[in-house]
Order: C-alpha cells, then sequence, then structure tokens
C-alpha cells in the first residue's frame, strides 16, 4: 500500500506540475485557467484504478467523478466571485471556494 | 471592413491566443514545487480515500481542485485581481469539460481498453472547454466601433 502511495504522490505532481506548465504559458489568462480545472488527479487515480481494480471499480468512480466536477465548477464560480469582492483577502477566497466544493460534492453525493 | 477586422483579429488583438514560452522561467522553482506538491498530496490523498471509503468517494475526489487554489493565489499575487478573477472564469470552462470527461468515462470504461478510455475522455475535455471558452469570448465581444474614415484635408 505504501508503494502505491508513492507512486500516486510522484505520478500525482508530475501530471499537476505539466499542467500547470502548459497553464503558464498561454495567453490569454482565461484561456490558461482553463488547465486548473484540467483532469489531472482523475488522470492518475483512473489509470491506477485501472490498473489495480478493474474497468467496473473505474466506471464507478466515474460517475461520483460527474458530481465532483460539478462541485468543481461550484468552486470556479465562487473563487470568480470572491477575488472580485474588495476586501477578501487571498486565503478567505480560497477557503470560501473550498467549502463550495464540499458542500456541492457531499450535497450531490447525498441526493444520488 | 470585415475582412479587415477579421486581420487585425489574428494579427494579435487583446484575445489573441498566444504561447509565451519565457513564461515558463519567469515560473519560480519553489512555485513549481508548490504545485508539484500539491499534486502529489491530492493524489495519495484520494489513494488513501478509495482504500478506506471506497470507488464512490474516490470519485469524487478526483475532481477535488488540486491546483487551482495554488494557481488563483499565485495569479492573484503576480497579476492581481482581475487577472486571478479571469483564472476563476476559465477553470470554470475546464470544470464543464471535466463534467464530459466523467461521463466519457464512466461510458466507456468497460467496453474500451484503458488507453483509449482516458485519451479519448481527456480530448473531449479539452475540445468542450475551449469551445465554451471561445464561445464566452465571443458573447462578451463587443463589436468594434465603427471606423469612419479620416477627414480629407
Amino acid at each position: 500500500m505504501w508503494s502505491e502511495l508513492v507512486v500516486r504522490f510522484i505520478a500525482g505532481g508530475l501530471v499537476v506540475m505539466a499542467f500547470s506548465a502548459v497553464a503558464e504559458v498561454l495567453r490569454p489568462k482565461s484561456l490558461a485557467g482553463l488547465f486548473g480545472a484540467a483532469p489531472s488527479v482523475a488522470l492518475v487515480t483512473l489509470s491506477l484504478g485501472f490498473l489495480h481494480h478493474g474497468p467496473t471499480f473505474v466506471a464507478k468512480e466515474a460517475s461520483t467523478m460527474a458530481l465532483g466536477a460539478v462541485a468543481m465548477l461550484a468552486y470556479a464560480m465562487a473563487s470568480l466571485w470572491l477575488v472580485r469582492t474588495e476586501r477578501v483577502p487571498a486565503w478567505l477566497g480560497t477557503l470560501g471556494s473550498l467549502a463550495a466544493w464540499f458542500l456541492t460534492a457531499f450535497g450531490l453525493k447525498g441526493a444520488s | 471592413v470585415t475582412r479587415l477586422d477579421v486581420a487585425n483579429l489574428t494579427r494579435g488583438g487583446r484575445d489573441a491566443v498566444e504561447l509565451d514560452a519565457s513564461a515558463v522561467k519567469k515560473t519560480k522553482p519553489w512555485e513549481y514545487a508548490v504545485r508539484f506538491l500539491f499534486g502529489g498530496l491530492v493524489s495519495a490523498a484520494v489513494g488513501l480515500v478509495s482504500h478506506r471509503w471506497g470507488p464512490a468517494v474516490a470519485g469524487l475526489f478526483a475532481a477535488f481542485p488540486a491546483v487551482l487554489p495554488a494557481t488563483v493565489t499565485l495569479v492573484r499575487l503576480h497579476d492581481g485581481r482581475e487577472s486571478a478573477a479571469e483564472d476563476s472564469r476559465g477553470a470554470s470552462f475546464g470544470a464543464v469539460g471535466l463534467v464530459v470527461f466523467a461521463l466519457v468515462v464512466h461510458a466507456r470504461a468497460e467496453q474500451w481498453p484503458a488507453w483509449l478510455v482516458l485519451a479519448w475522455a481527456a480530448v473531449t475535455w479539452l475540445a468542450v472547454a475551449l469551445a465554451l471558452w471561445a464561445l464566452a469570448l465571443r458573447l462578451h465581444h463587443h463589436p468594434p466601433a465603427p471606423r469612419h474614415p479620416a477627414p480629407r484635408s
């Protein structure tokens, strides 16, 4: 299990870094923003899911991942609103956006 | 007039797509390290979640915003609030693409080989995100003010 975690850590770090390097060179910034919601952790998670548990497991992961992705949309919209609100410092904007993700993700999962 | 405007746009208007390779060097090593750390930690955490709570909860966290908190904060630091807002807006298009990505994987995981499922899902992610971005650009773009011919002297 520990070796799997190490593989996940390294693969996840590399994929995320690769996507953000692409995002870094793109202009305008709104286009670069697309890559902030790139399927980086998803690719690592689903690849290892295929490898260790097979396609049925991955199909199950993907069905709830769709809910997580809707929550990601909620994160981005909350972030957009909070970053534009004067007097909201960066850390509070991040915290508020994360709260939006958790509420949406677990709200949708509970409802489904 | 239309042809001229198109020419102007492609020649490098405000919204023209550009690649700025020097930006890679402008980003400090510690900023890449932060992203590596975020991505690595979240991916490993998803592994732990998967062990403890199974694929349904792990799936949720496969769409956890691993890099977004870091990038939005860094963009805000470098380029100010308005750029950070643009970054977030872009991420919302990416997120819609991510929903489609997940649905594609869900529909095809048990029918296609793993590499093809993930490759096809990644392509649809990019296609959907780019299409929404281009559409939003078109909707937000105000038509240029009519140009009056220069007065003749």
